[in-house]
């Protein structure tokens, strides 16, 4: 194995507790993310893992709890700034812009750096174009990345889901995120189509250095890429630490490796 | 396989970013210019210049911005005729307070009031959407039709009510509104600001803040979530539509009818103009031409199409088979093809390009 390059904490989940009305989905949940690291989430349906990347990219908003990203103490934030802090995200049922072709969505990723103004835009010849160049250029290079260069022009809500999958994984990477949250990348993909994603999340966490929160429901998926695996089964945390830690932990075997999934 | 784009490769990424990609569509265009500027004010009778022209260039130009605001950034708008009544009035106090202003000045400063008072209109879309922020714009159109007549001192308290748009000039001499200019004149002229400002829109939507529109309307949460501010990617679509809108009335009113009458943007206007957007395609600059061209023809060649035929039909019958039609085709296109024309016409692109091999 190559020697993974993982630094210091970048993001640090405190006491997080999340409820909706009288449902309580994440109680008093409290990890780290390290620079450069796969850092995984498991648990069974409904156990508070998406929420917990809401509450990672500000769209939830924990009644309890404190995040630490980048050695300060965020504040209650609003669901665009995650984006300009460098925070992109998959989600778990694909949330493209359908009418939008692949190339056009993965463009929409680098909304944040776009500069040119309306008036700009509107004459186009000049700065607005020379943006869209610049840009249209490491869009490009995503493109061939993904290895997705045959549906550059399609409108994505014709594509099939695991393709559309990709083009999700093409916008967040666009955006050259610190951290990468991605939801569920695999789920619902043959043997060979999650062969390919697990080979592009490796990829990025290796070319790019970006640290990645993975959700995934396949256990060898997960214990091949992980760093470190987070447990939650209804919204408590049942443990943390690397692959092989939380495999042989009993309270895990109980409550979930041992029931089939 | 005569239309295609094989054998043209691009050899640069500003080459596959032009606005017609193949080289086919360029050659229509050109000829499409060619044509509306030269061989029709050549050929054309008056009336076809006065009657079909005219209203089809300014209320296609009316459909473009409601096509922005409706098509682009998925924000349903009934407050169109209200908007082209506040670019008519806007045109006409500018035009009566500072007389030795251009008119090209005064018609593009009314399109910027309006889009002041669209982005004011469109504060409530970050609240509410669909069905109840057309019924906000609705209330919108009514409001500002209503402040119109209302208040005298925007017909500078013309006891008539009927207000006359001034004899204004371009290039100091050739006059494009009032009672003595020729259609020539003004079609041309009106043409020119259409076509500009279409590239304009064309440009818009190609750049990140066509994308950004494109964005909210297909998924607003996952727009927000990679960054784009909502209210302020909102409220550009209004103050660009509006924009257009303004225009459209300031030359509807100034050169097509040449009096400003807050009745010629009543609610039936606001509708008019929806319907050309949903026959010439959501979310396509060439339909809302499309759909323009169609409901203004409409009505031309129902009137005359019996008399072709040696039929006698009257007047009312037809103006009732005018409402069938265009009701049956309202809900085709809203049902089976809601991108209307301008898609039509690209499925026949497709075919062609594979034509005659059906792969
Ligand atoms: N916005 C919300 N409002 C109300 N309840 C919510 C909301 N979001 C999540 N929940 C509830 O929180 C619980 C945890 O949901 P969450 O989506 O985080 O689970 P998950 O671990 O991602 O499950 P899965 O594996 O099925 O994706 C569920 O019971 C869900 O119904
Ligand atoms: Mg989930």
């Amino acid at each position: 194995m190559f020697q993974r390059n993982i630094g210091d904490v970048i993001l640090e989940v405190q006491g997080i507790s999340l409820s909706f009305g009288a449902m309580r989905v994440l109680n008093n949940i409290s990890f780290d993310i390290r620079q450069g690291e796969i850092r995984s989430i498991i648990g069974p349906n409904g156990a508070g893992k998406s929420s917990m990347l809401n509450v990672i990219n500000g769209v939830y908003h924990p009644q309890e709890g404190t995040i630490i990203f980048q050695g300060e103490r965020r504040a209650e934030m609003k669901v665009h700034e995650a984006a300009a802090q460098g925070i992109a995200r998959t989600f778990q049922n694909i949330a493209l812009f359908k009418g939008m072709s692949t190339l056009d969505n993965i463009m929409t990723g680098r909304n944040q750096m776009m500069k040119s103004n309306l008036l700009q835009q509107a004459i186009y010849w000049g700065k607005a174009q020379k943006e869209e160049l610049k840009h249209r250029k490491v869009v490009e290079e995503i493109i061939d990345f993904l290895e997705i260069q045959a549906i550059r022009k399609t409108p994505v809500g014709r594509l099939p889901y695991g393709m559309q999958k990709r083009v999700e994984l093409g916008r967040a990477l666009a955006a050259e995120p610190e951290i990468l949250l991605l939801d569920e990348p695999m789920a619902g993909m043959n043997v060979e189509e999650k062969e390919d994603m697990s080979r592009f999340v490796l990829d990025i966490n290796d070319e790019f250095g970006t640290t990645i929160v993975l959700i995934e429901h396949d256990m060898g998926v997960v214990m091949d890429l992980s760093d470190r695996v987070v447990v939650l089964d209804y919204g408590v945390q049942l443990a943390d630490g690397s692959p092989d830690e939380v495999r042989n932990n009993q309270a895990v075997i109980d409550a979930y490796l041992g029931v089939a999934h | 396989m005569i239309y295609r784009e094989a054998g043209e490769f691009k050899s640069s990424y500003q080459a596959d970013q032009a606005i017609l990609t193949i080289r086919q569509d360029r050659w229509f265009i050109w000829g499409l210019m060619a044509f509306a500027f030269l061989v029709i004010p050549a050929i054309s009778s008056e009336y076809w210049l006065t009657t079909i022209m005219l209203p089809f260039l300014i209320l296609g130009l009316a459909a473009l911005g409601l096509n922005i605001l409706t098509g682009y950034a998925g924000q349903l708008s009934l407050g169109t005729g209200g908007f082209m009544a506040t670019g008519a009035f806007a045109a006409y106090k500018l035009a009566t307070a500072f007389p030795e202003l251009n008119i090209v000045i005064v018609i593009l400063a009314s399109g910027l009031i309006t889009s002041g008072v669209g982005i004011l209109f469109g504060v409530p879309s970050l609240r509410i959407k669909g069905f109840y922020l057309a019924v906000a714009t609705l209330a919108s159109q009514f409001f500002l039709i209503w402040m119109f007549n209302k208040f005298g001192w925007f017909t500078n308290y013309s006891a008539s009510g009927v207000i006359s748009a001034p004899p204004m000039s371009v290039f100091n001499e050739i006059l494009v509104t009032g009672p003595h200019a020729t259609p020539v004149a003004k079609y041309l002229f009106v043409l020119t600001l259409v076509v500009l400002l279409t590239l304009v829109a064309k440009n818009l939507v190609r750049s990140n803040i066509g994308r950004e529109w494109m964005a909210v309307r297909d998924m607003d949460i996952a727009a927000e979530i990679i960054g784009i501010p909502m209210l302020s990617t909102k409220l550009k679509a209004f103050a660009v539509s509006s924009f257009y809108c303004g225009v459209a009335g300031a030359l509807w009113a100034f050169l097509h009818t040449g009096s400003v009458e807050p009745l010629a943007f009543d609610v039936n206007r606001s509708f008019q103009v929806l319907f050309m957007v949903i026959i010439g395609g959501l979310g396509s600059i060439m339909g809302a031409f499309l759909g323009a061209g169609f409901i203004v023809l409409l009505p031309i060649l129902l009137t005359n199409a019996p008399h072709w035929f040696g039929l006698n039909i009257a007047v009312d019958t037809i103006s009732h088979i005018e409402f069938m039609v265009f009701g049956i085709l309202i809900i085709f296109f809203l049902i089976v093809e809601p991108h209307g024309l301008a898609r039509l016409w690209q499925i026949t692109k497709e075919k062609l390009r594979l034509w005659p091999f059906p792969y």
